[in-house]
């Protein structure tokens, strides 16, 4: 049996009437993202990358063209049944991170089980979120607010959150848009090792130092997309770093 | 998503920011402490009126004269006739269903005891004033039938005046000067304390009726004669007897009104209490307006937070929360902030009522009614003024709000 395209695009539009003036910010965009893939979406700003990424996340709906999520269209859905699939397949990772301040990672990443229409224990919960965060190695910080945490901290609470529902695709929007270069790697090596694991992700960045650590890279201009090609030299985050380590300790020699 | 889960997100919500719950819950504690409060200060009011018309006399009916005079002013529209010894004497005699009467004359005197001196008010009245007033006597005893007939220099002594003139000592048997002529103190009446209209109750004479007539007034008519019916059904029975005799005894026409006044403690209950109630519900609906004004609070601090949380909200909505969802959790919030400062609310009124108790020794009644009317209405101040900035957060484009600064 063959599984369904993760994300599955047929000449998609998104028009935004402002006033007299029509903006096209998605022109006709067809795209295919197969179980377990690690896309970048690269291009500057105004090429309609985060527009294309509010589609995708079901947070926006299109104007034109068909959308499969999973096997699922979901171009047609209404307001509460995109709710329940952004809650239920998709997990979302944003550049400020987004957590509730004052609110322990634990109950951060618990958020989206309290939307989950199945209902879980209180006990169920505080399992499945423990489980999360011990995929990002915070299993040890559950009880620390996000001001008690650093910024590869809280961008890993950020991702244990988005991995708790088990959605079929990760959504990463400039995850590490705040984070300085060693934390970005960091982030990345989660990211590939989710991958390596059976994740199928989409980031956006426009850093191409990071995009070299996924597998596939898609750049859009003026609302199309103008490349889409495999990595070619593709980095491994551990390598880097180990690498990062060694310079450490030749500094501290 | 289930119920429960509303429950905690809300709480949740909350719970991270204490001292912005805590201040918006301030306004309707304060409300909901202002209504019971009021209400027990006024409920307490209504009971104490009753009691303190209950102690005048069970089952009291007073006659009062229209001629009565006040001070060199006519009382009574027309010139009718007074309420004169024969009146009193034909009562006595030929109402059927009494268990006691007594007539009453007041001067204002100086009172004097050794170098002591007071000034008070003395009432003339009968023997079986203690009875008909339901008033009894500490200590000693009052004055006989014969004292009455004989116009006997005796002295029953309020409790303010007892105190005045002689301190702790006791005042039986020692000897009194109204308005220089010396009488003989055989009894001293129970406290009573202020009345409603806050006039001390204890600060009174009692002397014989005939005494007070000769020696203190020179009046020979009276100023109001109060009997006591058996039972309060004998009353209008009572009542009935006296207006035939009294329009008999001074001739009043067919047609004509009367020229005395019947007031019956039944009467007067009624009027005060319907007073009282009017003043209760005055301080009631004035505590209510700071408990919408309480109201408005949580609606201010609801939209505020809104705003403040709109990233929070595109966040909520990102992982799965449906507009109902949002909507559903800002409700709780208010209602939450509502019921829970109306539970403290409920407290402190309670405390606030004792206190006012306390302290200036009124008599407050916290009813139930008014608890749980404060309750609810709290309860639903949440929901009314929850649901705007519910609906607005709910409302919100979860695109627009993660992109809010």
């Amino acid at each position: 049996m063959t599984c369904p395209p993760v994300i599955r695009l047929e000449a998609l539009d998104k028009v935004y009437q402002t006033g007299e003036v029509a903006v096209h910010a998605v022109r006709g965009v067809a795209l295919t993202v197969e179980k377990g893939e690690f896309a970048a979406v690269m291009g500057p700003s105004g090429s309609g990358k985060s527009t294309l990424m509010n589609l995708i996340g079901c947070l926006d709906r299109p104007t034109g063209g068909r959308y499969w999520l999973d096997g699922e269209e979901v171009g047609a859905l209404t307001k509460s049944e995109l709710s329940r699939v952004r809650n239920q397949r998709l997990g979302f990772v944003f550049q400020g991170f987004n957590l509730l301040a004052r609110t322990s990672a634990l109950e951060n990443v618990e958020l989206p089980l309290l939307y989950s229409p199945h209902g879980h224990r209180a006990r169920e919960l505080r399992r499945r979120s423990r489980e999360a965060l011990e995929r990002v190695g915070l299993a040890d910080r559950a009880g620390h607010q996000p001001s008690q945490l650093s910024g590869g901290q809280q961008q890993r609470v950020a991702i244990a959150r988005a991995l708790v529902n088990e959605p079929a695709l990760l959504l990463a929007d400039e995850p590490t848009g705040n984070l300085d270069t060693r934390t970005s790697i960091e982030i990345m090596a989660i990211f590939q090792e989710l991958n390596r694991k059976g994740m199928t992700i989409l980031m956006v960045t426009h850093e191409p130092d990071i995009a070299r650590y996924c597998r596939r890279e898609i750049v859009m201009r003026d609302g199309r997309i103008v490349t889409d090609r495999p990595v070619a030299d593709r980095l491994e985050a551990a390598d880097e770093l180990a690498k990062w380590r060694g310079t450490a300790m030749e500094e501290r020699a | 998503m289930k119920f429960t889960a509303t429950w905690t997100i809300a709480l949740r919500a909350l719970r991270r920011n204490p001292l912005r719950t805590g201040l918006t819950m301030l306004g309707i504690i304060i409300g909901v402490a202002a209504v019971i409060a009021m209400v027990a200060i006024g409920t307490g009011a209504k009971a104490e009126v009753a009691a303190s018309i209950e102690q005048k006399g069970q089952n009291m009916v007073m006659v009062i004269s229209r001629a009565a005079r006040s001070g060199r002013v006519h009382l009574g529209g027309d010139s009718g006739v007074a309420l004169t010894k024969q009146d009193y004497d034909a009562i006595r005699q030929e109402v059927a269903g009494l268990a006691g009467a007594t007539p009453e004359v007041r001067a204002s005197a100086q009172v004097a005891a050794g170098n002591q001196n007071v000034n008070t008010t003395i009432y003339g009245v009968s023997e079986e004033y203690p009875a008909v007033r339901a008033w009894r006597l500490e200590r000693g005893s009052h004055f006989t039938e014969t004292d009455i007939r004989g116009a006997a220099k005796v002295a029953v002594l309020g409790q303010s005046v007892a105190t005045n003139l002689f301190g702790g000592g006791n005042p039986v048997g020692q000897m009194i000067r109204i308005q220089h002529a010396p009488y003989e103190v055989i009894g001293v009446l129970r406290a009573k304390g202020a009345n409603m209209m806050g006039r001390d109750q204890d600060d009174l004479v009692l002397v014989p009726w005939t005494s007070a007539m000769v020696r203190l007034t020179g009046e020979t008519s009276f100023r109001s004669i109060s009997v006591q019916a058996e039972s309060a059904e004998r009353i209008p029975e009572v009542v009935e007897q006296i207006t035939t005799l009294l329009r008999q005894r001074h001739r009043i026409p067919e047609g004509r009104e009367d020229d005395f006044l019947i007031r019956n403690m039944q009467d007067m209950l009624e009027m005060a209490t319907s007073t009282a109630q009017t003043m209760t519900i005055l301080l009631g609906a004035i505590a209510g307006v700071s408990l919408l004004v309480g109201g408005i609070g949580i609606m201010n601090i609801m939209l505020v937070s809104v705003t403040e949380r709109t990233r929070e909200i595109g966040v909520r909505m990102a992982v799965g929360a449906r507009s109902a969802d949002i909507l559903l959790q800002f409700l709780v919030e208010a209602v939450v902030l509502s019921v829970g400062g109306g539970l403290f609310g409920i407290g402190l009124g309670y405390g606030t009522a004792h206190l006012v108790s306390a302290k200036f020794g009124w008599n407050t009644l916290v009813s139930l009614d008014s608890v749980a009317l404060a309750f609810l209405f709290s309860a639903v101040i949440g929901i009314f003024f929850g649901f705007y900035p519910a609906r607005k957060a709910a409302g919100l484009d979860p695109i627009e709000a993660l992109r809010y600064e």
